[in-house]
């Protein structure tokens, strides 16, 4: 019987453990959705929305309460990198709201561009709203509807954009048919001379490999800027050159600082380099097992 | 042999329906997304396929029951699938055109598409059962097992799909290799059935 007590004991440590931690941080809200549950917490001056109610796990998105504008997360960081591809993008389509931190900075940095979200949980937006101060508007839309059936739509009414970032996916789960080439074929068909493509995707498994041959089938080379996250940012009709690069960085600086976005640290991260295996099977409607490939 | 087989084909034919539901799932995920409603519609065109599948499967029992024509009926849910491989994205294409809501642009999808197979599918179960029911006493017996070899089939056809399948195999393919297994399956138990038939004569 003794190895019984053993194992009792070591829950019921991991649960007192866990229990502490959801202590430690103030759950300051619960959404319910058709999709997940939503937490809202507050932590060491950080308001951050999360799908998991595990401390640091399945954090959506988050704000610093003292200066709101600024961005918390890398991967945010390094998606504005896509606008030292375009400076000056009128229409932008972002697949994902999260709290609004995407779309919220590219209004505070471009007033006068058109931005459409599609956010697919009602919820997630009510969220947004409330505890982040997004605020929905004639330039920013946004659509409750699946990203993939939104681009579908979109390509038939022949509308074009100058930027689409994709940030549909958290760490745990991904929406399979937003990630084949078939889907990224659409985006690409969105895009106007010189759009660009800006994608928060993965690092740590095997699905790296695979996503990158997938982007590059549909986009050719890419850049690939890495830390913690990993995003892809990629422009029809080729890449800029470094220099052009570096203009369009000084061009945006004084804006992109008050965001928290220095590019003495961001244009160091674009990177051309392969660094996956090339022979990776692509992602496509018929093969998309993102969600396995992810976990192993 | 013939009650082997009237297994066999039960916990196929339980495989098969669970398999194909999930592959619906990614066939519909390009054109109308992968959302709660997409899934819902799913589950409920399965459902009521299966349903309209017991009643008539029920009443097709009624005269002259034989293995060969449950081995038809597991053919037949096959051929019927055929048309989701050939036209199966032409037939989306269209229907996103016409209907807007995605919603009801997948009931739709899913009720032209996999109502028919999956029809065929649940005729199996009731035909089955009586089949094996010989003795009056027996009857709930039979039924029960019958039940837990097709549920069983069902778990293990959603998970093999799930879990490995998807990982290995494209949609076209698995769709092909589901329903060769069912036509192999079927003919052979058409031929043990037949067999049995002459023996009886």
């Amino acid at each position: 019987m003794r190895w019984i007590d053993n194992r009792a004991l070591v829950v019921l440590t991991a649960l007192l453990a866990a229990a502490t931690q959801a202590w430690a941080q103030k759950t300051i809200h619960t959404e319910r959705s058709l999709y997940r549950n939503i937490f809202v917490t507050e932590d060491d001056g950080l308001r951050c929305m999360k799908f998991l109610r595990v401390e640091n796990a399945g954090r959506q998105s988050c704000q610093s309460l003292q200066e709101p504008e600024h961005l918390v997360f890398n991967y945010t960081r390094m998606m504005m990198g896509a606008l030292y591809l375009n400076p000056s993008p009128r229409r932008i389509l972002i697949v994902g709201l999260g709290g609004g931190t995407l779309p919220s900075a590219l209004n505070g940095v471009l007033p006068g561009a058109d931005i459409d979200i599609v956010e697919v949980d009602a919820a997630v937006t009510r969220v947004a709203e409330r505890f982040f101060g997004f605020r929905k508007g004639p330039k920013l839309r946004v659509h409750e509807e699946d990203g993939r059936v939104f681009v579908k739509r979109a390509l038939k009414k022949g509308e074009r954009y100058d930027l689409v970032m994709l940030d549909a996916f958290d760490h745990e789960y991904i929406p399979e048919h937003l990630l084949t080439r078939e889907f990224l074929q659409e985006v690409k068909g969105l895009l106007g001379d010189g759009g660009v493509v800006a994608a928060n995707t993965f690092s740590g498994s095997r699905l790296y490999h695979h996503e990158s041959v997938t982007y590059e089938a549909v986009f050719g080379t890419f850049f690939n800027l890495e830390s913690n996250n990993r995003v892809i940012l990629t422009r029809l009709g080729g890449l800029p050159s470094p220099a052009d690069l570096g203009r369009n960085a000084d061009l945006l600086d004084a804006r992109l600082k008050r965001l928290g976005v220095e590019k003495t640290w961001l244009l160091p991260l674009f990177s051309t380099e392969r660094t996956w295996q090339a022979n990776a099977r692509i992602l496509t409607d018929q093969y998309s097992p993102s969600n396995l490939l992810n976990a192993k | 042999m013939q009650r082997a087989l009237v297994f066999a084909i039960a916990a196929w034919s339980g495989f098969f329906v669970m398999a194909i539901e999930l592959l619906s799932g990614r066939i519909l995920a390009p054109n109308f997304g992968n959302s709660i409603y997409v899934w819902g519609g799913i589950i409920t065109v399965f459902m009521l396929a299966l349903s309209l599948g017991y009643l008539l499967g029920g009443r097709f029992s009624i005269h002259n029951p034989t293995l060969l024509r449950l081995a038809t009926l597991l053919v037949a849910s096959a051929a019927a699938t055929i048309p989701v491989i050939l036209i199966g994205d032409a037939a989306l294409d269209r229907i996103f055109d016409l209907v807007r809501d995605p919603r009801y642009g997948s009931l739709l999808s899913v009720t032209i598409l996999f109502f028919a197979p999956v029809v065929l599918c649940g005729m199996v179960s009731p035909y089955a059962v009586r089949l094996l029911v010989d003795e009056y006493r027996l009857s709930g017996h039979y039924a029960g097992l019958l039940y837990f070899v097709s549920t069983f089939g069902s778990a293990a056809g959603t998970l093999a799909t799930s879990f490995y399948l998807v990982l290995i195999f494209e949609i076209q393919q698995i769709l092909v290799g589901l329903s060769a297994i069912s036509v192999v399956l079927g003919l052979f138990a058409m031929t043990v059935g037949r067999k049995a038939d002459a023996l009886d004569r």
